[in-house]
């Protein structure tokens, strides 16, 4: 359990925390429109009768859309409802063009599941944790307005309007800014593992409503506030401690959090109140007359678990169990490029110890230098496959393999041309080496008597001097041996 | 040589293929009458030159020896469909001067099948109404007349009141019309006319502006039979447009056609006898169970129990529906906006709202909004669809003991404009026995049958199972064959 406390005049406070994610499903089609979904398209260019719900106009689900949720569903070992239906949210506003938005309140199309993050010491998380999932239903985006375009009118865009979203929604059961940043780490690396959200949170792929409400630890629940549409998870769990403090103040001054939905400025890294329980919206939801109940087959199912991939718990298990460190591992799957790349590499013969070291240092390391993503890596994996068995083989050493890549990067060569060409294959030729370690004693009289006297710490020093008389070429393990009998 | 006005859809179309007359005699003919019938106020839009373009198209395909279904068949089109380039209204100041660029499906259906359009056709408001007196154009005109020496302006009936008068007034051989709560079967029976709803989801509603989704279908009128057996050939098919479309071919209704009713048993149900209600409609029933008999029908009565429940189930989930189908009707994309000086959103929203609206849609939206509002939801909405489905068993079990039900299809003749639109209810009752097929989804029609004491108009009701257009319009040609209903409004306009 985490420890995250509040301290208040009046002692410590407990947070709890509940996430509603809403996700764009990656589709090319709106949800119930044939229309295109590319983001950043000019206003009102994506925009299909239905869209902007001209009269007589009808909704009819996508299939893909449909499927996409149910993989989710299934990515998170929740309940797939065979029956469900679509429901009518009613409201006026200039960017929901029919005066309701689709949604599912009654009968979503997934039911309970869970998520599990992982530990993490330095974030307050000591072990795993299940992080509950109440539900994910499938529903329309509105619009967008633009405030900024005319002197006095707002222009209105719907470019988003019916496209597919997921709201996930969590139970309450996250207790600290560090666990719902997991959260939505896990899921964001969940949905992109299944190919049902790009998780994009800066073109609002993927944005969360965050619950929080405070308590003294073994407390009823309190009353929650809704922070609406945050879009980073640093803002995710700026909002929550803000927040927490703000309830604990509030209450601790003989004032009561009310219920309310508001928004966060992250410009001022503060929340402001948008409208309380009093004047919140009768919806009058009701079941969508313009659509029949969706009802899942077998086969259908079937399609949905027969093509999900390896999801980040499995991969991350089986990485372990290769004898990976619990570091790299979290860090190989966190993102579904690198753990494909990482796979590849695997594939093409790579040991897994090794690839995993090299990858997370030595790869990422270059890429980060050349601000490139790993989808673009200049180096593919089977190239960095041909350079790790250098190594493995010994071939060449860990610290020639560095200059190799180097090189790779540089002229797109091959390791073991490049090896070749310039002549880096390491040596094991124990005449050659004994007659430079020879050289490096004899140079380092003082340092020998020394060492012989107790310092064991300069044999690093012998064992650099004769590498670095070898050009590096030397094998460390054969320049190990021969300098301890040589000192011996 | 024969006024061309007088001939059925099934006659224009044999003659002109026969070569007896042209396509564009028989558009001018009709052309000519629409626009001598201004007093009817039948049409909003008038399309003469639709008319001619599709009857010149029929005549050179007839030359070509490439003849459609429909070629040569002028029409009424009920401005509740959006027709490419053809202003569509729904009868409300909301729509006003909207142009769709787009053609719903049942209208390109019939265009695609060689028919032509000789108009908008008049209604109630967003198909609002049983009289077509919430229409924004105004009324339409009867063309029928009590014979009680008075001259008092009748109903068409409603919300197909246009459909209704053209076809009866001789404007139009057929029309499109559209049935939520009985909107082409009791305007049909007001007029003199016969009318089909088919079973729920046989025509696309894509493109016809949306009332009550789950109830709202397409269908058309005619003066027989054979006429609405050919037009809903030719308005059906499954459409993935909309997703309640019926995936099923469209039978051959009228190569099918037949009087004989033997081996059949028609249902007449108790609960449709109302105390106190008009003889002649009584009279009109028992003289339509003997037709059914002489075709060789055998007879049962059966029970349909929830029967009462049915207008009221029908007056919370309607409006329910449309509360949420018109909210897009809101000044922001199309149609009417109303922008006070200074006003911001929601000021435009209800400016334009108060405005665009006529009183019996107003009230409909205000019934829907209250019925499903919170706290109000499950003792209305979810009351009523549970009638709903007691509704669609009653007609289960009926149909286990026979093949058609047959009823009236009004429980009065037609009105004269005015008396009723003080009393909502009174209004409301109009529909009495046309809701509960809608509820249920049924094919129903209406075939005239005969007339009152005062010479108006009476229609027989025929409810069939569902998809079972068929057995529906076997019964009701039965009837049209012995009723020999053959009187017509005469000509005043």
């Amino acid at each position: 359990m985490t420890d995250y406390r509040i301290k208040g005049e009046t002692g410590e406070w407990e947070v709890v925390i509940g996430l509603e994610v809403h996700a764009q499903i990656t589709t090319n089609a709106k949800l119930f429109s044939g229309a295109a979904t590319a983001f950043g398209a000019e206003p009102n260019t994506q925009v299909s009768l239905v869209d902007a719900a001209m009269p007589g106009m009808l909704p009819v689900p996508n299939r893909e859309c449909i499927r996409q949720a149910v993989r989710t569903g299934m990515a998170i070992e929740a309940q797939i409802n065979k029956w469900s239906r679509f429901d009518r949210k009613n409201y006026f506003y200039a960017d929901l063009p029919q005066g309701y938005q689709i949604s599912q309140l009654y009968h979503p199309l997934v039911g309970e599941g869970s998520i599990t993050v992982e530990a993490d010491e330095k974030a307050g998380i000591p072990a795993p944790k299940v992080i509950g999932v109440e539900r994910i239903h499938v529903e329309q985006d509105a619009g967008k307005l633009m405030h900024d375009q005319h002197p006095t009118m707002s222009y209105v865009d719907l470019n988003r309007s019916g496209v597919a979203l997921m709201e996930i929604v969590s139970k309450p059961d996250m207790r600290s800014p560090a666990e719902a940043g997991a959260y939505v780490r896990k899921l964001r690396a969940i949905l992109r593992y299944v190919g049902s959200c790009d998780g994009n949170m800066e073109e609002g792929s993927m944005r969360a409503d965050v619950n929080v409400s405070v308590r003294k630890p073994g407390d009823e629940f309190g009353t929650r506030t809704e922070t609406k549409n945050v879009n980073s998870v640093r803002f995710v769990m700026a909002v929550i401690e803000g927040e927490a403090k703000r309830q604990v103040e509030l209450i601790e001054s003989g004032g009561t959090v009310v219920q309310e939905t508001r928004l966060y400025d992250p410009d001022r890294n503060e929340t402001r109140s948008m409208r309380s329980k009093e004047d919140a919206h009768d919806y009058r939801y009701f079941p969508d007359p313009d659509l029949l109940p969706l009802e899942l087959d077998d086969a259908f199912l079937a399609e949905c678990r027969d093509s999900l991939p390896e999801l980040p718990d499995a991969k991350r298990a089986r990485y372990l169990a290769a004898g990976i460190s619990a570091y790299n591992a979290d860090v190989l799957t966190a993102e579904v490029e690198a753990a494909r790349w990482f796979d590849a590499l695997l594939d093409a013969g790579a040991k897994p110890v090794a690839a995993a070291n090299w990858v997370t240092s030595e790869l990422f390391g270059a890429l980060n230098r050349m601000g490139r993503d790993i989808s673009d890596s200049p180096v593919s994996p089977a190239q960095a496959a041909e350079l790790l068995g250098l190594v493995a083989d010994g071939t060449i050493s860990g610290t020639i393999a560095k200059q190799v890549f180097e090189k790779m990067l540089e002229t797109g060569d091959g390791a073991a041309a490049i090896v070749d060409r310039d002549g880096l294959k390491q040596t094991s030729d124990t005449g050659a080496i004994e007659a430079e370690i020879a050289k490096v004693l004899a140079a380092n009289a003082d340092k020998v008597a020394q060492y012989k006297g107790g310092k064991e710490a300069l044999f690093g020093f012998f064992v650099g001097q004769t590498m670095k008389a070898m050009q590096g070429k030397a094998n460390p393990q054969v320049v190990n041996e021969l300098l301890k009998k040589a000192l011996g | 040589m024969t006024d061309l006005t007088n001939l059925t859809v099934a006659q224009i179309r044999d003659g002109h293929r026969a070569g007896d007359f042209s396509a564009v005699e028989v558009a001018e003919a009709f052309n000519a009458n629409v626009a001598g019938a201004k007093a009817l106020n039948a049409f909003i839009v008038e399309t003469p030159e639709h008319a001619l373009a599709a009857a010149k198209q029929a005549d050179a395909d007839r030359a070509a020896g490439s003849l459609k279904p429909l070629s040569g068949v002028p029409i009424g089109m009920k401005d509740l469909f959006c027709t490419n380039g053809v202003q569509t209204t729904a009868a409300s100041h909301m729509l006003g001067g909207f142009v769709p660029r787009y053609e719903s499906t049942v209208s390109q259906k019939l265009w695609d099948a060689g028919a032509g359009m000789l108009g908008k056709l008049n209604l109630d408001q967003f198909a609002m109404g049983s009289s077509n007196e919430t229409s924004y154009f105004g009324n339409v005109i009867s063309p029928w007349k009590r014979k009680d020496g008075g001259n008092a302006a009748l109903a068409p009936g409603g919300s197909s009141g246009g459909s209704s008068s053209a076809i009866a007034a001789r404007l139009c051989p057929a029309a499109t019309g559209t049935d939520t709560g009985g909107s082409i079967r009791q305007p049909a029976a007001f007029t003199g006319i016969t009318g089909i709803k088919p079973t729920y989801g046989r025509c696309s509603r894509w493109g016809i502006v949306a009332f009550a989704s789950s109830l709202d279908q397409a269908g058309p009128m005619a003066r027989d039979v054979r006429d609405c057996a050919i037009m809903l050939e030719n308005m059906a098919g499954f459409d993935p447009k909309d997703a309640t479309s019926l995936d099923m071919p469209v039978p051959n209704w009228e190569a099918a056609l037949s009087s004989d009713l033997k081996g059949k048993t028609v249902g007449i149900p108790k609960e449709y006898r109302l105390e106190g209600i008009d003889p002649d409609i009584d009279a009109m029933w028992d003289a339509g169970i003997a037709m059914l008999k002489d075709a060789g029908a055998a007879v049962v009565e059966i029970s349909l129990p929830h029967t009462k429940y049915a207008l009221p189930a029908y007056y919370i989930i309607a409006p329910a529906e449309a509360s949420s189908n018109l909210a897009r009707y809101d000044g922001v994309r199309y149609g009417l906006r109303d922008l006070p000086d200074g006003a911001g959103l929601q000021d435009m929203y209800a400016a334009t709202r108060a405005d665009g609206f006529g009183p019996e849609v107003k009230r409909r939206i205000m019934i829907g909004t209250y019925v499903l509002s919170a706290g109000f939801y499950d003792a209305y909405y979810t009351q009523a669809q549970k009638v709903r489905t007691l509704i669609a068993r009653d007609f289960d079990a009926a149909f286990a003991v026979c093949d058609v039900i047959l009823a009236p299809t009004a429980p009065s003749a037609a009105f004269g404009l005015g008396e009723k639109m003080a009393d909502p209810l009174a209004m409301y009752l109009n529909d009495v026995f046309a809701v509960p097929a809608s509820l249920a989804g049924l094919p129903a029609m209406s075939v005239p049958a005969a007339l009152n004491r005062e010479g108006l108009p009476l229609g027989l009701q025929i409810i069939g199972k569902a998809f079972d257009e068929q057995g529906v319009l076997n019964a009701g040609l039965a009837i049209e064959e012995r009723a020999g209903f053959t009187a017509r409004a005469e000509k005043w306009w």
